[in-house]
């Protein structure tokens, strides 16, 4: 482009090579180190789910072609693993934006306080994952917690709620406090495409007598589709590859109820050891989430056409 | 168009439900963080504390654990940006000016860096870091943080990079000045929010990162802070909450000074900016 507005055509095509070669020594302190510390791993990685390969410095790996992925089809834990996976992601990602999708549109009018809102939305952004856990395990105490106190008070229950600790509680709280973390991202993606969005629609549309309800229906979400199918596709990614926030906040307990793939995968490759194994996992995570995404996406994009 | 008072009120208490969802509990954990532990203790809670008590935050800084914690996660992350801003700036540089081959495919692998889960990368890293003798080192965490950075450093500088006015290099370039003296005296000045955003974003991303650093740092004297949090946790029987809470609050200043920084750009610019790439 600089080429064409600066030179003369006839100049462009011997600038060409000269530019390739200077872009290329432009990338290359970045290339050696991405090469060998991204591209390479993850190709190892993705190879390695063929393998044996266990912990330790001097221990053979072998290929076993296909072993990992049958004896994963042959473990209940590990489909449990998967279930509780997709049903996080879900919830997660389709609640949080719903709710987002609603803080968004009401930051998008006119009312006050506006400016203060919207930094007080970014809080759950700003912290670090590891404390998100430890704030919200104080939250759910099932003694000292304000949680309980509250729901003890609105006599919604008489007993505190160890809800980490219970079977039946621990995938509800952990997906809410997912929903929380993730919101700020998801409602400020969602507030740029709302402001992306031209207001003589709305304007034409109020003017023929439409409802606020069906403006919303059909100018908002079809103006939003691009921006939201983006930002929904993000936040399952993120959300399924998630760890960090219930490794901390549960460690997959309480009897394995909120044990995600990732933290199976952890728990088998640095606990136990069985490296390949948890390379096969991932492998089965990738090919879901690419799965998953095709489908998601092929969709979206038809119906947008 | 004019909103009927009904809704005004609606949307009002709608607002305010979300804030307290979303701001509650930070407030909730730096109240705790000022109780003295036999109020911390109390069955009946209270929103603020009934004095004031620094207690817990010179119980958690006279805690060595915390302390070297602190230090290492300073270390590693001041680190990572310098290193990620001397590779990002020539490359974004290059993203933003060039139609290069090289275009689409780091695109491409910025899109693969989000879909692929850790797990497959950080077995084969530990695997190769390890006869280099770079695990559990501050070295060995700070190369990593810089690979895993790059990638969103590299999408937020080339939409600073694409900003500034072709015209004004081009006219650097009329007077001889070369590509390098042109980056360095006409691109970088014009390019100081984006290199200070991008520095701040990158420092964040290291100060929160846990997965990496659990992985390969194993020696207590080299734990970063999000590592020495989550261990007391770990030992729930006698963990200290107050403390705990303290040292939680500390661990997010960083952060919450860097959105509060970069509050109004965060919900308008920095988002449309970087796409523009």
């Amino acid at each position: 482009m600089t080429a064409t507005l600066t030179a003369p055509t006839q100049v462009k095509k011997p600038g060409r090579p000269k530019q390739n070669r200077e872009a290329i020594f432009l990338f290359l302190p970045a290339l050696l180190p991405v090469l060998v510390l991204s591209v390479y791993p993850l190709i190892r990685g993705i190879a390695l789910g063929f393998t044996n390969a266990r912990a330790g410095l001097h221990v053979d790996t072998n290929f076993v072609g296909f072993d990992n992925f049958s004896k994963l089809l042959h473990n209940g834990l590990f489909w449990d693993s998967f279930r509780i996976g997709v049903i996080w992601t879900l919830s997660v990602t389709i609640l949080q934006f719903v709710a987002a999708l609603g803080l968004a549109l009401l930051l998008n009018t006119d009312i006050k306080f506006r400016g203060v809102a919207r930094t007080i939305a970014l809080i759950p952004w700003a912290m670090p994952p590891v404390v998100v856990a430890i704030m919200w395990r104080l939250l759910l105490h099932p003694t000292n917690g304000p949680v309980n106190e509250i729901l003890q008070n609105l006599h919604l229950t008489d007993h505190p709620i160890n809800f980490l600790g219970n079977f039946s509680t621990a995938l509800p709280a952990v997906i809410v406090v997912g929903i929380w973390v993730g919101m700020p991202m998801t409602t400020v993606t969602l507030l740029a495409g709302l402001q992306g969005i031209d207001r003589t629609l709305y304007e034409a549309a109020a003017v023929d007598g439409a409802s606020a309800w069906s403006q919303f229906w059909n100018i908002t979400l079809p103006q939003l589709r691009t921006v939201i199918v983006a930002i929904t596709s993000l936040d399952m990614i993120w959300n399924f590859n998630s760890f960090g926030l219930v490794y901390v906040l549960t460690a997959g307990g309480p009897g394995g109820k909120t044990m995600l793939p990732m933290l199976f995968a952890y728990n088998e490759a640095f606990r136990y050891g069985n490296f390949g194994m948890a390379a096969a996992m991932g492998d089965v995570m990738v090919v879901i989430i690419i799965v998953f995404l095709a489908f998601y996406l092929r969709n979206r994009l038809r119906t947008e056409a | 168009m004019r909103t009927r008072s009904g809704t005004r009120v609606l949307q009002y208490v709608a607002v305010l439900c979300y804030l307290i969802f979303l701001g509650f509990p930070l407030l909730w954990l730096i109240s705790s963080s000022l109780k003295s532990p036999q109020e911390f203790a109390s069955i009946t809670p209270t929103l603020l504390p009934k004095h004031f008590d620094l207690s817990n935050y010179t119980d958690a800084l006279n805690e060595q654990g915390l302390i070297r914690g602190l230090g290492n996660s300073l270390q590693i992350s001041i680190y990572t940006t310098i290193l990620v801003l001397i590779v990002a700036l020539p490359v974004s540089y290059a993203l933003a000016r060039f139609r290069s081959r090289l275009r689409p495919l780091t695109n491409g692998w910025i899109l693969v860096s989000q879909v692929f889960p850790v797990i497959l990368i950080v077995i084969p890293l530990f695997m190769i870091l390890r006869p280099l003798h770079l695990t559990n080192t501050i070295p060995g965490v700070v190369i990593v943080y810089m690979v895993w950075s790059l990638p969103f450093a590299l999408w937020m500088l080339q939409g600073y990079v694409a900003a500034v006015p072709r015209e004004l290099e081009e006219a650097a370039s009329v007077d001889g000045a070369s590509r390098l003296r042109t980056i360095v005296s006409i691109v970088m000045p014009l390019l100081r929010p984006g290199l200070i955003a991008t520095a701040m974003f990158t420092f964040i991303s290291s100060w929160n990162e846990f997965f990496f650093a659990l992985v390969l740092l194993q020696d207590p004297q080299l734990k970063t802070l999000p590592l020495v949090l989550a261990r007391f946790v770990g030992a729930e029987g006698q963990v200290q909450f107050g403390p705990l809470a303290a040292a939680s609050v500390l661990a997010t200043v960083p952060s919450l000074v860097f959105f509060a920084f970069l509050q109004r750009r965060l919900t308008s610019g920095l988002l449309s900016g970087a796409v523009k790439g």
